[in-house]
Order: structure tokens, then sequence, then C-alpha cells
């Protein structure tokens, strides 16, 4: 998977799970998504749905704040996990 | 009665000051202060000639630079005479806690800590929870407005606990009037720089002397009041953490005063007839065991909070969340399952207001607990974020 393909996927997952008051197409890679909206609750249903997605599993240290506040702060977390698409 | 305990750990200079007051003016006033549900004006002084509201400020400062670990000692110190006292200095040092932690490296907070908090000892309130947000305190729908160099502030807020008593008010708040409600801030507005017109009374099973009255606030002041890191930030790396230990450690104040009445009664019944075990003492055993084990959960949290302060990240965690979560859910359990089990010791002599064994408030303040941030929103964050968690 391509680092374009890969945020685009990420961008889906945000459009479905993250709840931001704007559009997830339009977000800007270093966005933040708790400044455009995102609940705790909204980030653990995002969670679930990237971890659908990609077929993997976030381990306990990756569940931080910080790791799911943009899309390329996902895809860091997502190639660290997979070993592709950076 | 026997004089309070120290938490266990140890019992530096800071958590004896607390016992003395607590010996000496929370408990004697307690009383008073629950009937007349009035401010434990008494006790608030006598901490604050003993220089403890600015206990957690650091040394270069002025203050103390007290642990976590001493926070908990002081209330548990407290919890065990009035509750509600102990109340109060507990929420007043979350909010110092959140300027120490957040604030540090901005002049105003600086100035603020070693001039307010040190030298004049002020009393620090809070306004969290807001009309309109369903009792979710991170999400607001009031703003700040800053023109300027001031900024502008309204709140309706339920409940400000001790606001006419308080110097100042942490107040949180939407970043500004464009922000999504989960971008917040928080303010500090002093005293001389907002209006409250109370809009509910306090009139409460327990807790009464921490008069949690509600009302509209309205502010102006320097925009150099608003702490400079999110509100997200500060919540979840020093407010709610520090927010479910020292709670905890003053609930836990009440189940060890609770606990403490029992054995002297027990006491008392053994030395009418030596030799002849009271039935009652079985029980006894039992409950000290369960006040034990609450003990060491307190214990426990106040350690990994302070194992995990050099790495805010860390803080930030949802396994750390959790577990502070859980915490206050059990204490909260907790403190009601002591108190009613001291209470079937003691019998009847416990249930009557004017023997020298009387439970009632500690009964009635324990009940208090579930549902101050109710239990049934926290258990439904762990839920939400067992659903991610993995033990590895």
């Amino acid at each position: 998977m391509t680092a374009d393909e890969m945020n685009a996927r990420i961008r889906a997952v945000i459009g479905e799970h993250a709840r931001l008051a704007v559009d997830a197409k339009a977000l800007g890679d270093d966005s933040n998504l708790y400044d455009a909206g995102m609940t705790s609750h909204a980030s653990v249903n995002l969670m679930l749905g990237l971890e659908s997605s990609f077929d993997i599993e976030f381990p306990e240290r990756m569940l931080r704040r910080r790791a799911f506040e943009s899309v390329s702060a996902i895809r860091a977390a997502l190639v660290e996990l997979t070993g592709s698409g950076g | 009665m026997e004089s309070p305990q120290s938490p266990g750990a140890s019992p530096r200079t800071l958590i004896a000051r607390a016992q003395r007051i607590a010996v000496e003016v929370a408990g004697p006033a307690a009383d008073s202060v629950d009937r007349e549900a009035r401010f434990p004006a008494e006790s608030i002084e006598a901490l604050r000639k003993e220089k403890l509201l600015s206990a957690l400020v650091p040394v270069e400062l002025g203050g103390e630079e007290a642990s976590v670990a001493e926070i908990s000692g002081i209330c548990l110190a407290l919890g065990q005479r009035c509750a509600s006292a102990g109340m109060v200095y507990a929420m007043h040092t979350i909010q110092v806690a959140c300027i120490v932690r957040h604030g540090s490296a901005a002049p105003f907070f600086r100035r603020y800590m070693s001039e307010a908090l040190v030298e004049k000892q002020e009393l620090l309130a809070s306004a969290t929870t807001e009309l309109g947000v369903g009792g979710d305190v991170r999400t607001s729908i009031c703003a700040v407005q800053v023109e300027g160099d001031h900024f502008r502030l309204e709140k309706n807020a339920p409940v400000i606990s001790y606001g006419q008593n308080a110097d100042a008010i942490l107040v949180t708040s939407r970043r500004a009037p464009d922000a999504v409600s989960s971008d917040q801030v928080i303010s500090l507005v002093r005293k001389p720089e907002c209006t409250l017109e109370p809009t509910s009374g306090w009139d409460t099973l327990g807790f009464r002397g921490t008069c949690s009255l509600g009302f509209k606030l309205s502010a102006r002041a320097h925009k150099d009041q608003i702490l400079p890191q999110p509100y997200a930030d500060i919540s979840q790396q020093t407010m709610l953490p520090v927010s479910h230990i020292v709670w905890s450690s003053l609930w836990l104040g009440i189940a060890t005063d609770a606990v403490n009445r029992a054995r002297a009664f027990v006491r008392q019944e053994a030395r009418k007839k030596p030799g002849f075990i009271p039935p009652n003492s079985l029980r006894l055993a039992e409950v000290v065991s369960v006040l034990q084990g609450f003990r060491a959960n307190v214990q426990d949290s106040v350690e990994d909070y302070q194992r995990r302060l050099a790495d805010p990240e860390s803080l930030g965690s949802i396994g750390f969340a959790l577990r502070m979560n859980n915490l206050k859910i059990a204490a909260s359990q907790l403190v009601v399952q002591i108190v009613s089990a001291a209470m079937q010791i003691v019998g009847i002599t416990g249930y009557r207001l004017d023997s020298k064994y009387t439970l009632g408030r500690h009964l009635r303040d324990a009940y208090g607990a579930a549902l101050m941030v109710n239990n049934d929103r926290i258990l439904g964050a762990n839920a939400s974020m067992l659903l991610v968690l993995k033990d590895d």
C-alpha cells in the first residue's frame, strides 16, 4: 500500500467514526482531530475502526491521545505495526 | 477514638500539621458544619495559618513542593474528622495541581503561585460543569471571548463548590467562540473580576459544608489568566488522576474513622466481660480487612501516579485513565460498604445521633461519593476504553 492509499483509507475511517465538525477529506495530514471535534468516546470508535480496516491491533503502549491526533500520527502508528505504507 | 492515621507514606511534617488541625479544629466543628450546612471556615483558616493551601507549590516559588502522597495523607487526616473540610481542601488542591503542572512556565501563574497562593493562602474553587452539557465536563457551551488584552466569559454553572468563600475560580470553557465543544481551556478569575449570581442552594444529605451552590458566573480578566495548555491535556494528566486520588483519600478517611468508632465500641464491650469475645468482633475483623484493601488501593494508585509524573505521555494513556477511574469506583463503593458494616457492629448506639459512637454523618457523607461524578458515567467510559485495551 502506498502512503497516499494509506492516507485515503485512514481518512475514510476518520470520516466514518471520528464524528468531526468538518469533512474528513478536507483535513490536512497534520490537522488535529481533537481540535476538529473528536471526543474521547469517538476516538475509541476510531481506534476500533482502524483495527478492523487494517486488520491490526494497537498495543497498549500506543493507546494514547497523541497517537490518534492526526492523519500523519495514525499513519506513523500503522507503519510501525505493519511495516508498510511509509 | 484513636488519632488519625497516616496513609502509610512516611508521616512527614505536612501530614502531622494536618492531623493536628483535624483533631483540634475540624473535628470539634464538624457537627455544626454539618447541621448548619455552613462553610468550614475555622478549618480552612487553620489550614491557611499552617500554609497548607500552598503545599503543592514548588519550593522555588515559596511552597513546599508536597508529593501527591503527602496531599493524600492530608486529605485522609481531614476526612477522618470533617469530610466537608477535607473535600474543600481536596478540591482546592486539584486546582493548585493544575496550575503547578501546567502553568509553571507562564509568568502570570508563577506570580499567582508565589503571591496569591503562598503569601495570601488564597482558596481556589472550580467551575467545570455547565448547564446543558449533561454533566460531561469535557464539553463546554460557553467560550472565552478575547478582546484586546482581556477576555470575557459567562458560564451557567450548576455547581461551584464553596464559590462564595473562594478567592478565585478556575473555569473551563471553549477556547474561542468558533471552537468545537471539546476544544477547551481553563481560565483563572479572581473574585473582584467576576460576579456570581446564585441559581440554586445546597441542602443535601451529606457533604453539607461544601456549599456547592449553582451560579451564573460573569467574568472579565486578562488573557494571561488563561492556562496555556489545552484542557484536554490538563484533564487527562492532572485533573482526573489527582481528583480521584484526593477524593478516594478523604473517603478512606471517612471509612477509617467509622471503623475506629466500631473498634472502640467493641473494645468497650469486651472490657465489660473479659475473656468473652463479643460476637460483633468477627464483623469487626471482617471490615478491618476490607479497609486494609481500600487503603492499599489508594496507596498503590498514588505510587503509580507518582511514577508516571516524569512521563506526561504515559499519564495520557488509556490504561492509566482506566486505572484511576477504577480507583474512584472502588473507593466510592467501599466507603458506603465499610460505614454500613461499622453501623451494623455498633448497632443502635451508632444509629443514635447523641452517642459518641454515632455514624449518621459518616453514612450520609459516604453516599455522596458514588454520585459526585456519577459512577455510571465513569463505568461507561471504562466500558468504551476496554474495547481497545489489551493486556500486554
